[in-house]
C-alpha cells in the first residue's frame, strides 16, 4: 500500500508548521509519544501476565492526536460524538483521558472506568466526551453514529459526529450504511467518516481483497460528500485534512469521508504476536521535521520521553496495587433499574 | 374498542406528547402508509428510513447514546436476523460501559404466524430475543396490553424488544384504552381515508396514561386444576379453550398471560404451578431450545414436589420454516384444537 510522501519544505502545508508553532506542535509530539509508550505498556502487560489480551493503534498517533485535538469535547448535543473502535488511545488521551485508565483496563481491575473489569483494553465509554461505548464487533460503530448524526443534524449546534474504523471492515454493509444514510436527501447528517488504512485485517492484505484505488473513492457517488486520502503519518498533513473536514461538516452539516494512510507498528494485536514491524514511525518523522526546522531540539524529545515513561511507570505501579473485581458484581448494570429479585442467578440447577 | 394496532399508535402519539418520544422510523413507517400494519399511521414523528435494518437500530442506539428516546421498527421480525450483533450491543451497552450508558430504546416488530406469511413473514423470535441479555422483551396479547406495555417500554432506561403478534393487530379488546372514544368516532378520528391523503391529518383523542409494568404476567383466567402458561397469538386461544372447559366442566384453567418474557414473571409461574401442581407452556417458538424449556427446568428444579405430572410444552414444529399452505402452517403451529388436546391431556394425567 502506498503512504503519500509527505510535502517537502517550501510546500504549502509547510506553512502549517509555522501557523501551528513550536509549543503546540510539541504539545502534539507529547501526547503522540505519551499514546506510544502507553500501548507499549499494554502490549508489556498482556506478555507479562499483567493482563490478557492487547489490541489497539501503535503508529497511528500523527493521525489521532491532531483529531482529538480537533474536537469540540464535552457532554451532550453541543459537543462533537465518538464512535471509536479499539485503535483509538491517541484520540482519547488527546481529550484527556488519563493512561492509568487504559492500564487499568488492560489488568482489568475493579476500578476500571470504561468497563469495570469486563472489557478488553482500549474499549472506552467516556460520557463526559461524548465517547459511546466502543464495540468488539468490527464495524458496527459505522451504524450506530448515524443515530448522533441525526440528533446533531436536528439540533441547532455545529456539533458534530466523528466515526472511525479501519479499512479491512469497510467491506462491512455498516460502512456502506452509514454512507447511505449520512447522505439521504432528506436529511443529510454531520458525520465525518473515517478509515484508518493501514493495509490489513489480521494477516490479510487490504490489496488482496478491496479492488478500491482509494476507500475514499466512494464518496464520489455521493455528490455532497467530499472524499480525501491522506498520508496519516504525517501530522501536519493531518491536522490540514482534519481542518477542512471539520470545517466543511460544521458549516455545511454533511458528511465528509477522510481515509488516512497510516502504518501499523505492533501488528493487528495479541492475535498476531503484537512485535515490533520496521515501517515508517510517524514520531521519529515528526521529531526529524522539527529538528529539521530548528522548531525543536533532541533535547526536548528527549525529556518527554523520559518524563512520560516516568508517569506511566508510577501509574503501572499504582494499579498493580489495586482490587479485582468481585466475581457478584457481574450482576451489576445488566438492567438499568436493577436485577429484578427473582432474575436466574444460579446459571443452572 | 380499539384493535391492537391502533393502540399501539395511540401509545406512540402519547409518547410524542408526554415522554420524550421524537424518532420513530423504520421502512415503510412515516406518511401516507403509516406501517404495513399501520400502527404509525398519522404520527407526527414517524419518518421512513432506508431499506436497512442495520442501519435502523444502529441509528436507535446512537439516538439513545444522544440522550433520546427512540422507537425503531423492524417490518417483520423475519428480517432482524442480520441485526442481532447490534441488538447484542444494545443489550450489553450498560453492562460493558460499566453502567455508564444508559440504552432507552424500544424495537417494536411484528412476530409471528397467524396470516400465512409463509417462508419469511411467519418467524418467532421468543427465544432468540431471550438470549439479548440485558434487553427487556414484552409481548402484548391485548390492545390495552399493547397500549400499557409500549408506555412502559418509552419510559424505560433498558432498550426494549416489543413484539407485536402480528395475528392480533386487527384484533379488539374487551377493556378500553383511557381516553379512548366508541369504535366508530376513533376510527373517524385517526384512521386514515383511501385513496387521497396529502391533507389527511388524524384528530387523537384526549388519551389518559397507563402503564403495564414490565415483568408483571396477568392471570387471564383463574383456576385451580391445571396451568397455562402463555403470551402473544396464543393468549386468546388459550383464554377461550380456558373458558369453553370451565363452561363445559372439564376443569378450570388457570390462564397466565406473560406479558414480558425477559424479565418473566417468576413469582406468577411458581405461584400457580404450586396450586394446580400440572401445567403446560405454550408458545409459537420451535420445540428444539424453546424458551420455555428454561422455565421447565427451573419448575424442575424450584418446584418438584409441587408438580402433580410432568410438565408439558406446546410449541412450534422444529422445520426450517412455515410453509404457505393453510394445512402446513395449521399442521407446524399450535391451534385451538392442539390447546384443547394438550389441556385435556394435562388435565387427565395420573398424578
Amino acid at each position: 500500500m502506498p503512504i503519500p510522501k509527505t510535502p517537502a519544505k517550501g510546500a504549502p502545508e509547510a506553512d502549517l508548521y509555522k501557523k501551528l508553532g513550536s509549543a503546540k506542535l510539541l504539545k502534539i509530539h507529547e501526547l503522540m509519544v505519551r499514546a506510544r509508550l502507553m500501548e507499549e505498556r499494554l502490549i508489556k502487560m498482556s506478555k507479562g501476565g499483567d493482563g490478557f489480551f492487547w489490541i489497539g493503534g501503535p503508529g497511528e498517533e500523527a493521525f489521532n492526536v491532531p483529531l482529538g485535538l480537533h474536537v469540540k469535547k464535552g457532554h451532550g448535543l453541543d459537543h462533537d460524538y465518538l464512535h471509536l473502535h479499539y485503535r483509538s488511545a491517541a484520540i482519547v488521551l488527546a481529550l484527556g483521558a488519563q493512561p492509568i485508565d487504559s492500564l487499568r483496563q488492560m489488568r482489568s481491575v475493579a476500578s476500571d472506568p470504561y468497563s469495570k473489569g469486563r472489557n478488553f483494553v482500549n474499549h472506552y465509554a467516556i460520557p463526559e466526551f461524548n465517547v459511546v461505548p466502543v464495540a468488539p464487533t468490527i464495524e458496527t460503530q459505522y451504524s450506530t453514529s448515524i443515530g448522533t448524526g441525526i440528533a446533531q443534524a436536528r439540533a441547532k449546534t455545529d456539533a458534530i459526529t466523528i466515526v472511525n474504523g479501519g479499512d479491512a471492515g469497510t467491506a462491512e454493509g455498516d460502512f456502506h450504511t452509514c454512507l447511505v444514510w449520512a447522505n439521504r436527501p432528506v436529511l443529510p447528517l454531520p458525520i465525518l467518516i473515517i478509515v484508518v488504512n493501514n493495509g490489513y485485517g489480521i494477516s490479510t492484505a487490504t490489496g488482496t481483497q478491496h479492488g478500491e484505488k482509494n476507500i475514499s473513492d466512494w464518496a464520489k457517488v455521493f455528490p455532497d460528500m467530499p472524499g480525501k486520502t491522506i498520508n496519516g503519518n504525517d501530522v501536519i498533513e493531518s491536522w490540514g485534512a482534519l481542518d477542512e473536514a471539520f470545517a466543511y461538516i460544521r458549516e455545511n452539516r454533511k458528511p465528509y469521508l477522510l481515509e488516512a494512510r497510516c502504518s501499523r507498528l505492533y501488528g493487528h494485536s495479541s492475535s498476531s504476536g503484537a512485535n515490533r514491524i520496521p515501517e515508517t514511525d510517524c514520531i521519529e518523522q515528526l521529531e526529524a521535521n522539527l529538528t529539521q526546522r530548528d522548531m525543536a531540539k533532541p533535547d526536548d524529545f528527549k525529556k518527554t520521553w523520559e518524563n512520560e515513561l516516568a508517569a506511566l511507570d508510577k501509574a503501572h505501579k499504582q494499579v498493580q496495587s489495586e482490587p479485582f473485581p468481585d466475581g457478584a458484581t457481574i450482576w451489576d448494570d445488566v438492567f438499568a433499574d436493577g436485577l429484578p429479585p427473582s432474575y436466574p442467578t444460579k446459571g443452572g440447577s | 374498542m380499539a384493535n391492537m394496532a391502533q393502540a399501539i399508535r395511540l401509545a406512540l402519539h402519547y409518547g410524542e406528547q408526554n415522554l420524550g418520544v421524537t424518532e420513530i422510523f423504520g421502512e415503510d413507517v412515516g406518511q401516507p402508509l403509516g406501517g404495513v400494519f399501520t400502527a404509525t399511521q398519522g404520527l407526527a414523528r414517524a419518518w421512513n428510513a432506508p431499506l436497512d435494518e442495520r442501519g435502523i437500530i444502529g441509528a436507535a442506539l446512537g439516538l439513545a447514546w444522544a440522550g433520546g428516546r427512540p422507537v425503531a421498527e423492524i417490518q417483520f421480525v423475519d428480517y432482524i436476523f442480520n441485526v442481532i450483533d447490534i441488538l447484542k450491543l444494545a443489550g450489553n451497552g450498560n453492562w460493558s460501559s460499566g453502567g455508564r450508558y444508559k440504552t432507552p430504546l424500544v424495537v417494536m416488530t411484528p412476530t409471528g404466524s397467524g396470516i400465512h406469511g409463509s417462508m419469511y413473514h411467519s418467524h418467532s423470535f421468543d427465544s432468540i430475543a431471550s438470549k439479548l441479555h440485558g434487553m427487556k422483551v414484552v409481548c402484548p396479547s391485548t390492545p390495552l396490553d399493547a397500549y400499557g406495555l409500549m408506555l412502559s417500554a418509552i419510559k424505560s432506561d433498558d432498550p426494549v424488544l416489543f413484539l407485536k403478534p402480528k395475528a392480533l393487530l386487527r384484533s379488539k379488546g374487551e377493556e378500553p384504552i383511557p381516553g379512548e372514544p366508541d369504535e366508530k368516532t376513533l376510527h373517524g378520528m385517526i384512521d386514515a381515508p383511501l385513496g387521497d391523503r396529502s391533507k389527511w391529518k388524524p384528530k387523537w383523542p384526549e388519551l389518559g396514561e397507563y402503564t403495564v409494568e414490565i415483568g408483571k404476567a396477568k392471570v387471564s383466567h383463574a383456576g385451580a386444576d391445571a396451568t397455562i402458561v402463555t403470551h402473544g397469538r396464543l393468549a386468546p386461544v388459550c383464554l377461550d379453550v380456558a373458558r369453553r372447559f370451565k363452561a363445559a366442566g372439564k376443569g378450570e384453567i388457570d390462564v397466565l398471560d406473560l406479558r414480558s418474557l425477559i424479565p418473566y414473571d417468576w413469582e406468577a409461574i411458581k405461584a400457580s404451578v404450586k396450586k394446580t401442581g400440572r401445567v403446560v407452556f405454550v408458545n409459537e417458538e420451535t420445540e428444539i431450545t424453546n424458551f420455555a424449556e428454561h422455565l421447565i427446568r427451573r419448575l424442575v428444579d424450584e418446584c418438584f414436589y409441587e408438580l402433580k405430572v410432568r410438565p408439558r410444552l406446546l410449541a412450534g414444529k422444529a422445520t426450517p420454516g412455515i410453509g404457505l399452505s393453510p394445512n402446513l402452517e395449521y399442521f407446524t403451529q399450535p391451534q385451538t384444537k392442539d390447546v384443547e388436546r394438550v389441556v385435556s391431556e394435562l388435565l387427565a394425567d395420573p398424578a
